[in-house]
């Protein structure tokens, strides 16, 4: 807490039970400011770094409070770990991030084309992989079938040849190579991968020898896997005539050719020789390719053209959905004859009519609130002019009672004479009632025009001088010698320091009221200071309120209404100005109205100080208070002091 | 200096406060008459002559400021509006009407008085004297205003105005030593009176009231007669 801090630093002067309020609804949070109102400001209107702002850590006197107060900002000396590239890197990237998080959690439309995209990607992927599968399952069961069917059929005209024309041996052999060679004659096309390879092997008992001994056109003989090997020599041991096939590599001898991959089909012939064929799957694997670039570039643009759908879509639910944002802020703002467009008869269109509905609601409420902020006004206005105009004759007639009370026995003379005084009285409240009223019908209308506020503090001070010379208590001025021009309303700125000045006298115990004036660049302030008993701590906050006194017993006696302050306070916030109070047991108050010098302008701060001035701060104790003047308590520095000044009570 | 003995028309619906100003104007040696009704408002008062006229602002079937109008149009005669609306647009429309100064009920009888008084005072044998400001000619002793030698029919308020102002011509009037001077007010009171009757004088003797060469406004300060 500022304030709390502050009074530590006061010193001898510790002020328990000081405590300032602001009036001001912007500025509740107003600390006592125990500032330098006299300090000499330099010539001219001093600029805002002089300014005492509600808030403003209140200090030791001195020229530190001319300074901006030292606010901690971030350590600029302070270096990331991260430095570098790649700190920077990192840096931006979480920036990116940041920026698309947030990106994401506004945009109702990117969100939906995201997860659409995310969701399409997913789906077409496992689509994809799934007929990938298929495909490639199915062509190659369709291979492997014709590709046994073909080797059975083959095997058949083999056997025959094989049975027409040799004996094993050698003879045997070359008949072998024939048949390989006539066999794949239709189809050896060089490499070209749709045809097959033939290969007749003998079978390894024939010559142990040479384990393996086969004659095959164009390709390695070791394309043949061994476990193809294993199940026809083990087929042929049996004497059985199955076909077996098992996926392959086909090699070439030459290397002239890449390897392919293949489909090695193998049956034993007869009980000597084994027959293989080799089957290139080199256009199936294109085929598989070419598919398979298919089916990512149709997922691909699959995903692409359903994001795209789906940010159409969201456009036009969004679209709507924006306007009818965009709508709902105009009407928020003021704009109740804004409508939305009515299109068809769908959701959004639904939305677009309870939207029209809704604000055409508003607009009813709000005009019939209006229209019964226009009755109440007319009836104040009525009640005014129906009670003054009797009130009027009332009054004239107790004038004439009045003047006439010397000529009336005792007790009707003195009954005249309180007619006359409760007369004044009512009047008075009447006219207070009524302005408060009109304050409440928002009725009341500033008639601002530009006026040299010292003119009007000597004026309202007419008034107030006579109620001081009863009281015998003075009327102090510290008035700025150039005058002080703001633009503000004649009337309602002299009542309100009529007000003040009036209530400084009342409650400034027969000691001296001082009224200060200052201004600056924006602002225009008047600070009326009296030296009377003050207000109980937290008392600040209720004078503003209607009614309210600070003594209940004094209320008979003083004159006022009680509805003062309450005027004055609205008075001050229709020129959009503030008007506030600070008080200490004992010590006396300041009530401090600061007005801006163009009607209606932002304050930012007040040329005054709310609270003790400098002299009280210097001696560091309410010796004002005991009322010596302040000559005396510079020369003499701490005087004893009674710690009650006895006003005589 | 000759007070009163002045005839008073006292234009009110009210017969209490009606009789109740009767009473107080009786006592201070005014003569008045009196009126209830809007509508005959007018019969009245050009069958009365009264010096001055009081006058309701609230009344039945003709309105205080209609009934204004039509007592303006034919005389300069000082018009004492009594209101119980303070708000500018009331008052000044009733000053705009014609009406030369308004008291707010309730009222004291003294401040009343005080006003009337100061509405009907008169110098007796004004010193011969013409004062010029531009082309304006005011002949004080005659009572008489003319502009490039037309006459300008002004009512006593604006002459008493013109004549303040043109005495002391190139000098600044604040509101309220004309408050003082013209209207006779001792404190302070509603500079709106003065506002509003030097529009009034204006549109009678400036060529282009818009932009004023005889009555010109010192902003933030007040008024002054011709061109500084």
């Amino acid at each position: 807490m500022e304030g709390a801090a502050a009074n530590g630093r006061q010193g001898p002067g510790a002020r328990d039970g000081a405590s300032a309020v602001s009036a001001s609804p912007a500025r509740p949070d107003q600390a006592a400011r125990p500032g330098s109102a006299a300090e000499p400001e330099p010539a001219g209107y001093p600029a805002s770094s002089s300014r005492h702002r509600p808030g403003d850590v209140p200090g030791l006197i001195g020229p530190g409070h001319r300074h901006r107060s030292w606010r901690p900002g971030p350590d600029r000396s302070w270096r990331s770990p991260l430095s570098g590239p790649a700190g920077a890197l990192r840096c931006w990237s979480a920036r990116a991030f940041g920026q698309v998080r947030a990106r994401w959690h506004q945009s109702l439309q990117l969100r939906v084309v995201g997860t659409t995209l995310a969701a399409s990607a997913l789906v077409v992927t496992v689509l994809g992989f799934f007929l990938m599968q298929q495909i490639a399952g199915g062509l190659l069961r369709n291979r492997e079938t014709s590709a046994v069917s073909q080797v059975q059929t083959v095997r058949a005209q083999a056997l025959n040849q094989l049975n027409v024309n040799a004996s094993p041996g050698a003879s045997a052999d070359s008949l072998m190579y024939t048949i390989a060679k006539d066999l794949q004659y239709p189809q050896a096309d060089g490499g070209a991968g749709s045809g097959y390879y033939v290969a007749v092997l003998a079978a390894p008992d024939l010559n142990p020898s040479q384990p393996v001994r086969g004659w095959v056109y164009g390709a390695n003989l070791s394309s043949i896997p061994q476990a193809l090997l294993q199940h026809v020599q083990a087929a042929q041991s049996a004497g059985q005539d199955q076909v077996y096939d098992e996926p392959t590599t086909i090699t070439f001898a030459n290397g002239g050719q890449a390897a392919q991959p293949g489909l090695a089909v193998g049956v034993p012939l007869d009980s000597h020789y084994q027959l293989y064929y080799l089957f290139s799957l080199r256009n199936d694997l294109l085929t598989l390719q070419l598919v398979q670039r298919t089916l990512i570039g149709v997922g691909l643009a699959l995903v692409v053209l359903l994001a795209l759908i789906a940010s159409l879509v969201t456009r036009w639910v969004v679209i709507p959905v924006r306007q009818a944002a965009e709508a709902s802020r105009r009407v928020a703002a003021g704009d109740l004859d804004e409508r939305m467009r009515v299109q068809g008869t769908d959701d959004l269109a639904v939305l677009a009519t309870s939207f029209n509905e809704m604000a055409a609601t508003l607009a009813d409420k709000l005009g019939k609130l209006q229209d019964l902020s226009q009755v109440q006004r007319q009836f104040v206005s009525d009640v005014s002019h129906e009670l003054r105009t009797p009130l009027t004759t009332i009054k004239m007639a107790s004038d004439v009672l009045h003047e006439a009370r010397d000529q009336l026995d005792d007790s009707s003379a003195r009954s005249a004479e309180l007619l006359h005084g409760q007369l004044e009285r009512f009047d008075a409240l009447l006219a207070d009632l009524l302005e408060i009223s009109r304050y409440d019908a928002n009725a009341a209308t500033l008639d601002a025009e530009p006026i040299d506020i010292c003119d009007l503090v000597r004026r309202a001070a007419d008034d107030a001088q006579q109620l001081a010379e009863r009281r015998g208590a003075r009327i102090v001025f510290r008035l700025p010698a150039q005058p002080c021009v703001a633009e503000a309303d004649r009337r309602r700125v002299e009542r309100i320091l009529r007000n003040l000045l009036v209530n400084a006298v009342e409650h400034g115990e027969g000691r001296e009221a001082v009224v200060s004036v200052a201004a600056d660049r924006d602002a225009v302030a008047v600070a009326v200071r009296d030296y009377g008993v003050g207000l109980r701590p937290g008392e600040e906050k209720l004078v503003f309120d209607r009614f309210w006194r600070a003594d209940p017993a004094r209320a008979r006696t003083s004159g006022g209404t009680g509805l003062g302050l309450s005027i004055a306070l609205e008075d001050a916030r229709l020129h959009g100005g503030w008007l506030e109070a600070w008080s200490e047991c004992e010590r006396g108050s300041v009530f401090r109205l600061t007005l801006p010098r163009v009607a209606g302008a932002n304050l930012e701060g007040s040329p005054l100080p709310l609270g003790l001035d400098e002299v009280e701060l210097a001696t560091g104790a309410g010796a004002l208070a005991a009322g010596l003047p302040v000559a005396m308590i510079r020369i003499g520095g701490l005087l004893s002091m009674d710690p009650d000044p006895g006003d005589g009570a | 200096m000759r007070f009163m003995r002045g005839r008073v028309l006292v234009v009110d619906d009210d017969a209490a406060l009606a009789e109740m100003l009767g009473i107080v104007l009786r006592g201070e040696g005014f003569e008045p008459t009196f009126v209830a009704d809007g509508d005959r408002a007018l019969e009245i008062f050009r069958n009365s002559h009264p010096d001055l006229v009081l006058l309701d602002l609230m009344l039945p079937t003709v309105d205080g400021i209609d009934v204004c109008r039509q007592i303006r149009a034919e005389s300069g005669v000082p018009i004492v509006m009594l209101t119980a609306k303070t708000d500018t647009v009331d008052v000044v429309l009733g000053l705009e009407s014609g009406a030369d100064d308004y008291i707010v009920k309730p009222f004291k009888s003294k401040e009343l008085i005080a006003r009337v008084r100061a509405r009907l005072r008169r110098t007796d044998d004004p010193a011969p004297e013409t004062l010029q400001i531009q082309n304006v000619t005011i002949d004080v002793a005659g009572h008489s205003v003319k502009r490039d030698d037309a006459t300008v029919s002004l009512t006593p308020l604006e002459f008493d105005l013109l004549v303040a102002l043109a005495r002391k011509p190139r000098q600044v009037f604040t509101r309220e030593v004309l408050l003082e001077q013209v209207w006779g007010y001792r404190h302070a009171a509603d500079t709106r009176l003065v506002n509003v009757h030097v529009q009034r004088l204006r549109a009678k003797i400036e060529k282009d009231p818009e932009h004023p060469e005889i009555v010109v406004t010192v902003r933030g300060v007040g008024y002054r007669a011709g061109p500084g």
